[in-house]
């Protein structure tokens, strides 16, 4: 866990990667040095198509050009590309099910600095009330690039939640498969089931509960949609409590979706760790996941909490 | 090609559309027959398309960003052969593959699903741009209305069409003068429609959205015009043939009943050059 990278990063790397042997377009709107589609941009000039600070109009034109049969990302703030998109996404990309590679930067309160304005805590949320939207929040850079190389190989709409806050690399040796989690960690008294930057801070977590004879399993499920309900079942089956971690609001997001699939399958305590149904704010990103319970003590103690609440 | 005269296949258009929404018991007739001239133009002379073909990588392409006037749309495409014209009386029903707005999974020749306003124009400059970018030679037809240009993303999209210098764009600006709430001058004002589109870095034409000969002219002059994308301001009457629909917003969203549907297809069928039934 030496170097930390934000998943931004990893994104445009695997964009130019992919584009040496792949057509498809990239779209930004006015971000691409921060969204780091410019990495693509400076290797297929081409191929980079800059809307201008129109996000709606981006998502709509994406759709027109994956009508004609090329696949197209189209990236923004996460902020701008669900919140501002959303409309558009839902009736020009979703509903005709066109491929289009959604690919939203900065999502969530480790925007940091720039305040609530531009923390997007909804995006998983939104996003995956879309019928036939694939949702994927990867963890480390490794796991970003598989996924982006994993969308471009399927037909239809992908939104990808990424980062601008550096993080550890935490899925190295396990394979990553849209639909599929992955066990990071086995455990016997709770599981710890994590998405995008929470997943190395649930390991941390689960470090401290070892430390306090606690037995926590850690899942990563960078795919919120379709959510892997076999893992969930085997974990709520093996340890009967569940915490889920997301930096994102604790309604309707991943958390939901944990929590739904749990339901249906193997009820068990489910406690979310995510915002609390507030706005973010201006600060560093070290305070303001300490201020609103992002941390690893924070799960700790969920994960105590709902160990008690077995029966 | 079709080898009817354009001035019938629009009034066949006119009919089907009304068949349509009088069997669906709800449309949109008002918008739906001051488009139908500009869709005779387009699909009886002007576009490239093969019915047998719908997905033919190669063809013209349309989108009806003002999508409610969908019982039009599918008039011209069962006229043009991609679908039967028994098939419009199934407009609105659960189990038929055509929507109450264009869906281009569900209908042949749908080239693109519209139906919120604003987004149908954006849709076609990311053909547009598609085509230019790949070196295609087909083009790009879309219709916006008045009152949808009221949406601000149709000016995302002209200014993203000049910028690009999408010149294999044509719109049309459907400017029958109503939407839901009343005049489009009184609701929100989006005109003058030349200058706006103008300003945006657009060639401007502007016609007479009932005159054939003068939407064939202008759709030569759009062909002609490089460099930039072409707007074609076409001054229509909502309701267009129907006496008591012309200009009457109350017929923006409204089906006829059984004898307003019965006097209105008589008052088409006459200056129909003959034979024409639906279902």
């Amino acid at each position: 866990m030496a170097d930390k990278k934000a998943t931004r990063e990893a994104y445009g790397e695997a964009l130019a990667r992919l584009g040496q042997d792949h057509l498809f377009y990239v779209m930004d709107a006015d971000l691409s040095a921060s969204t780091k589609t410019a990495v693509f941009a400076h290797a297929f000039p081409d191929r980079f198509i800059n809307c201008g600070i129109a996000e709606g109009n981006m998502m709509s034109v994406a759709a027109g050009i994956a009508s004609t049969g090329v696949p197209v990302f189209a990236s923004s703030f996460a902020m701008f590309a669900a919140g501002r998109g959303f409309e558009q996404i839902r009736n020009s990309i979703g509903y005709p099910h066109l491929n289009v590679k959604i690919c939203a930067t900065h999502a969530g309160i480790t925007v940091g600095e720039d305040g609530a304005t531009h923390q997007c805590n909804e995006d998983l949320a939104l996003m995956r009330t879309i019928p036939g939207m694939t949702v994927i929040c990867p963890a480390d850079c490794t796991e970003t690039a598989a996924a982006v190389e994993a969308a471009l190989k399927i037909d239809g709409p992908v939104y990808i939640r990424l980062g601008r806050y550096a993080v550890p690399e935490v899925t190295a040796g396990h394979s990553f498969a849209i639909g599929r989690g992955q066990l990071l960690r086995e455990g016997t008294d709770v599981t710890l089931c994590a998405t995008g930057v929470m997943t190395s801070i649930a390991l941390e977590a689960a470090d401290m509960l070892a430390a306090e004879g606690i037995s926590a399993a850690v899942a990563n499920l960078a795919t919120v949609k379709p959510i892997d309900r076999d893992l969930l079942r085997t974990c709520a089956e093996k340890t009967g409590a569940l915490v889920t971690c997301e930096e994102h609001t604790v309604l309707g997001g991943f958390g939901a979706a944990v929590t739904e699939a749990v339901c249906e399958t193997c009820p068990v305590p489910v406690l979310r760790v995510g915002m609390e149904d507030v706005f973010g704010r201006s600060g560093p990103v070290s305070e303001l996941l300490v201020y609103y319970g992002l941390t690893s003590a924070h799960i700790a103690e969920k994960a105590k909490a709902a160990i008690a609440m077995k029966k | 090609m079709l080898q009817i005269p354009v001035a019938e296949l629009a009034n066949r258009i006119r009919m089907g559309a009304l068949t349509g929404i009088y069997h669906a018991k709800s449309g949109h007739p008002g918008g739906s027959l001051s488009v139908a001239d500009i869709l005779a133009v387009l699909y009886g002379r002007e576009m490239r398309y093969d019915p047998q073909r719908p997905d033919w990588e190669d063809r013209d392409r349309f989108v009806l960003s003002k999508g409610h006037c969908a019982p039009a749309l599918y008039a011209a495409l069962a006229e043009c052969g991609f679908f039967p014209t028994e098939e419009l009386t199934t407009l609105r029903h659960t189990d038929s593959r055509l929507q109450g707005h264009p869906d281009m999974r569900k209908t042949p020749g749908v080239d693109m699903t519209t139906g919120s306003l604003g987004q149908g124009i954006s849709a076609a400059c990311g053909m547009a741009i598609s085509g230019k970018l790949r070196k295609k030679d087909y083009r790009v037809y879309t219709v916006i209305g008045d009152g949808e240009s009221e949406e601000g993303q149709v000016w995302e999209a002209a200014m993203f069409a000049a910028h690009y210098h999408l010149d294999n764009l044509c719109l049309f600006v459907d400017s029958n003068g109503l939407q839901i709430d009343g005049a489009v001058t009184e609701v929100m004002n989006p005109t003058p429609h030349d200058e706006k589109f103008r300003a945006f870095g657009w060639h401007v034409i502007r016609i007479n959205a009932h005159d054939c000969a003068q939407i064939m002219t202008a759709l030569d002059e759009a062909r002609a015009t490089k460099g930039m994308p072409t707007a074609i301001i076409a001054a229509s009457v909502k309701g267009k043939g129907v006496s008591f629909m012309e200009n009457n917003v109350g017929w923006h969203g409204k089906a006829p009943n059984d004898t307003q549907y019965q006097s209105a297809m008589a008052e088409l069928q006459a200056r129909s050059e003959g034979g024409y039934r639906h279902g």
